[in-house]
């Protein structure tokens, strides 16, 4: 009792929770970060391009939820850089030659741009020409994007270090070559991956609040309540938005699914162990099932209920449906023969392994698949008879044939299913990194450092309960904070009494035609 | 010149430039509930950073970044050996970004008044803290031979710790204000100006102090002049003030920081946190930096991206340039 005790309070578990927790929590808000910053980016081209009110509301719309959204980004982003070093100072040590480049590259190169133009892209709209407004935002989605490859870069490292050797002197590791960490398949496996699991969650999110105003309306209307003016102008922006958000949430997920594909023949290659564990394949067999179900027990190193796929995680593995697939077992006496030990001591959490890729497939799939069914039963025009098509401002009929719609009890489930499907690729993101993370364990860069060997030597239990503690409480008030304010701007719907700017703006100093103007936003 | 001395030029300009960018607007997040009299005038402060602030904290992400890819050991002994007042550090930070962007997301008086009074503590505390942090790696802290901090939090609070944490509050209030003046119109404008002169005596003298103390024990030829620069600033920015020369008090009062920062850095090399247990364990510029062949690859990526960065980030401020007045803030 009192050695579990010790455990559980020892300060690398301290360390450990503090950093899943406040990391996994930096990566709810970076998926959405990454993709609304490039869907609003999108509907704003098209208002640039077209002068169309709904995609100027649009823009306004998803625009403002962003921003709610960058802000927990960012402030959880700062506490991620410096805890390596606070946190984990003999990692630091025995890392920085190599994990602090990327990590150097990335506020240089990415947090720079996204920070920068994003205060002009927020106070811009009445100063900047319209079109150089628009690649404010537009940059700022680069730098989403470019922050995730490094960070991801620097990640993949641990997954799979390269490019570099132990210095004999001073039993560190030393950079060889910058190359070979940037572009290696893990990196650009897992930047592939990560991105197009970013988009679809973004997406899934537009596609939720959509669904929220467009079934709102519905049923307004199905009470017998004609839409005024600006109801059919906010059905209008979400119909759009729906549809665009549909589309990127198909894309997204068909992404995902081939990259996380290419990934797991990655991961096969370079961490046997984890593809074991995330099937519980306790020995070694050939071909190798894919595991649906199952329930393991660590200690005795076997499944007490399974269901499987004959074939299938040999396929996974290596691409052939007979090739034989090394078991938990197995790997676990290679790496304790290896590096030295109890073989015990290389075997990952498979509880959480193998049941976080179940739900991070689970999860993300779901919505890929809603994605899909509503991409076909709200198209517009193809395949549909003439008189079942509704106009751009009204909400869509779900038309499963030419001229058969879906029966209300149906009809209701599907709005519903897109409601929901909101927060699903959040949950999968979440589950993916637990699963990355954890079925390292007890690697943090993989056979070459120990988790328990990274921790700050020099820092107090104390401290880590005092931090962590900290971390917890801020993070549990901000989120509530911050779900409020998306659920009050996500429902009170877009600005569609606010009419676009008069003019373009010109960059002319002088012009100062609107000197005492109220500016267009402000804190 | 050694690639490890021009990495510990590199950081001292980062974190100069943080201090000159951000002590303004930890300034104006002070002077919100000193200057400003109403609630339109405190929009009015905020609204002279809104556009810019996060552009600005990004400088101690790239100084942090950079510290962890050319010094190791700098970034790992000064992190975890500085746990909790870095902890404190990041509290504010996170509660005052949220803070600006959230304040106004909802109308209520309650709402809007307890963002504001986080904008003020946060902006308060970081200033302090970030004051008492430099001075502690000037002066020296326990260091072990494996380069490990052995001291507590009480080694971190000593008088001349705290006395540099006053410094950097009242220099960047100072600061504030002389950003205030410059970037606001009307009645607030004017009371920047008249704050400005009043901050100025009040804010030389702790600072002569603490550069002065800085000088004797660790200072040399170089670190001197820059005190004397530090100080002919201040005064100068206060002559300028007097006339009337709003941009010339900012850019002399950002002078002042530049110098006073450069000092401490010009005091500390060659080392990058000495250690008062015993000097052979302090950590150098050399002995804590990484290998060559990183700091080279760094140093490429440092020349090709510094300007394009100091290009879009001043473009920013260009675009930003009108002054801002009650008139320009719309209703809530
Ligand atoms: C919406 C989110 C989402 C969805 C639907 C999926 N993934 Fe995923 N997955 C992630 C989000 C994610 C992630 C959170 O982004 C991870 C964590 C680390 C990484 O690179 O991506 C991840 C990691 C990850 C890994 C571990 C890589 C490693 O540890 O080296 C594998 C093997 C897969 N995924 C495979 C898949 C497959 C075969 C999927 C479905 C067909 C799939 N993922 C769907
Ligand atoms: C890049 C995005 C990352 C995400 C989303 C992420 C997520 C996670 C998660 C979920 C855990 C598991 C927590 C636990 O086991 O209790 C974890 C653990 C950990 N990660 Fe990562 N991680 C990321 C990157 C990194 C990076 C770049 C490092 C570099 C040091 C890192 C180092 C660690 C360490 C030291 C642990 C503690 C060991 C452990 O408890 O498993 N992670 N991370
Ligand atoms: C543990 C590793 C991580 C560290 C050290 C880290 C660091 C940071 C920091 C300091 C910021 C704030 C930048 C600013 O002020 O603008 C930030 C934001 C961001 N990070 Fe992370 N991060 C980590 C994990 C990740 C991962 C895994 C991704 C993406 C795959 C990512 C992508 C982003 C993005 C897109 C932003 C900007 C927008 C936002 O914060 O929502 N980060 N990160």
């Amino acid at each position: 009792m009192e050695a579990a005790m010790n455990v559980a309070l020892a300060h690398e578990t301290l360390s450990r929770w503090q950093f899943g927790v406040t990391t996994v929590y930096h990566f709810l808000f970076v998926p959405l970060t990454i993709s609304l910053s490039a869907i609003t980016a999108g509907l704003q081209t098209a208002w640039v391009r077209t002068g169309k009110d709904k995609y100027f509301h649009g823009t306004k719309f998803w625009g403002k939820l962003f921003l709610i959204n960058i802000a927990m980004g960012v402030v959880t982003g700062i506490v991620q850089e410096f805890q390596f070093g606070m946190n984990w100072s003999d990692y630091s040590r025995f890392v920085g030659d190599v994990f602090g480049a990327p990590l150097a590259m990335e506020a240089l190169l990415a947090f720079f741009l996204e920070s920068t133009f994003i205060g002009l892209w927020i106070f811009g709209w009445d100063r900047l020409p319209k079109k150089l407004h628009c690649a404010c935002i537009w940059l700022v989605a680069i730098g989403t994007a470019l922050s995730a490859y490094f960070i991801l870069a620097a990640n993949s490292w641990m997954q799979h270090p390269v490019g570099y050797t132990v210095d004999p002197a001073t039993g560190r590791a030393r950079l060889t070559d910058i190359w070979r960490v940037l572009s290696q398949n893990t990196t650009t496996t897992q930047v592939f991956h990560t991105l197009s699991a970013a988009y679809l969650t973004g997406a899934a999110f537009v596609v939720g609040i959509a669904s929220i105003h467009l079934w709102r309306a519905k049923r307004a209307q199905s009470r017998g309540v004609a839409p005024d003016e600006r109801q059919r102008r906010t059905t209008a922006v979400m119909r759009t938005s729906l549809r665009l958000a549909l589309f990127v949430a198909a894309a997204g997920g068909l992404l995902v699914a081939i990259s996380g594909d290419t990934l797991g023949k990655v991961m096969f290659e370079q961490q046997p162990m984890k593809m074991a564990a995330a099937e519980a394949l306790w020995d070694t067999q050939e071909p190798a099932p894919f595991s649906v179900f199952a329930v393991g027990n660590v200690n005795q190193g076997r499944n007490d209920v399974e269901l499987e796929i004959p074939g299938l995680l040999s396929f996974l593995a290596e691409g052939n449906f007979h090739d034989a697939v090394p078991g938990i077992n197995d790997v676990a006496a290679q790496e304790a023969e290896t590096y030295g030990g109890d073989p015990k001591h290389y075997i990952p959490n498979i509880f959480v392994a193998y049941w976080g890729f179940r739900l991070m497939i689970g999860f993300g799939m779901t919505s890929f698949v809603a994605a899909l069914i509503g991409l076909w039963t709200t198209r517009r025009k193809w395949w549909v008879a003439e008189d079942k098509r509704t106009a751009e401002d009204e909400v869509p009929r779900l038309m499963l044939t030419r001229n058969r719609e879906f029966s209300p009890w149906f009809t209701k489930w599907s709005w519903r299913l897109g409601i929901w499907t909101l927060g699903f690729p959040l949950i999968a993101n979440s589950f993916g990194w637990i699963f990355t993370e954890m079925g390292r364990q007890p690697w943090v860069v993989f056979g070459v450092l120990q988790t328990a060997d990274g921790v700050s030597p020099d820092v107090s239990q104390g401290e880590v309960i005092t931090s962590l503690s900290l971390f917890t409480a801020l993070y549990g008030i901000l989120a509530i904070v911050e779900v409020r304010l998306l659920a009050k701007y996500a429902s009170a719907g877009p600005p569609v009494d606010e009419e676009p700017p008069r003019k373009d703006p010109t960059l002319r100093p002088g012009d100062d035609e609107d000197a005492d103007q109220p500016m267009a936003f402000a804190y | 010149m050694e690639l490890y001395n021009l990495w510990f030029l590199i950081i001292a300009v980062l974190w100069i430039g943080y201090f000159f960018l951000e002590g303004f607007d930890f300034g104006i997040g002070i002077l919100t509930r000193v200057l400003a009299r109403d609630d339109v005038e405190r929009r009015v402060l905020i609204n002279t950073i809104g556009p810019v602030w996060d552009g600005n904290e990004v400088w101690v992400l790239t100084a942090g970044g950079a510290t962890f890819a050319a010094f190791p050991d700098w970034y790992a002994t000064l992190f975890s050996g500085f746990y909790l007042p870095l902890l404190a550090i990041l509290a504010c930070l996170i509660v005052r970004g949220v803070a600006f962007e959230y304040r106004a997301k909802r109308s209520g008086a309650r709402w809007q008044r307890s963002w504001e009074l986080a904008i003020f503590w946060t902006s308060l505390l970081a200033s302090f803290l970030w004051g008492v942090a430099f001075a502690n790696i000037v002066r020296g802290v326990p260091i072990g031979p494996d380069k490990n901090f052995t001291g507590d939090l009480a080694d971190l609070l000593n008088p001349y710790a705290i006395l540099g944490g006053v410094v950097t509050l009242c220099l960047f209030t100072f600061h504030g204000a002389t950003f205030a003046a410059l970037k606001t119109a009307g009645d607030i404008r004017v009371r920047a100006n008249r704050l400005a002169a009043v901050l100025a005596p009040v804010t030389a003298l702790p600072a002569l102090a603490f550069l002065i103390w800085t000088q004797k024990d660790s200072g040399d030829g170089w670190s001197l002049a820059a005190i004397v620069v530090a100080v002919v600033a201040l005064v100068a920015s206060l002559g300028a003030n007097r006339l009337g020369r709003e941009g010339w008090t900012f850019v002399l009062s950002g002078l002042t920081i530049v110098a006073a920062v450069a000092a401490l850095f010009l005091a500390l090399f060659p080392d990058v946190m000495p250690s008062s247990t015993n000097p052979a364990w302090s950590l150098t510029a050399k002995n804590a930096s990484s290998s060559p062949y990183t700091l080279k690859i760094m140093t490429w990526v440092a020349v090709f991206a510094t300007p394009v960065v100091i290009g879009y980030q001043s473009w920013t401020y260009w675009v930003f340039r009108k002054r801002i007045g009650t008139r320009h803030i719309p209703a809530a």
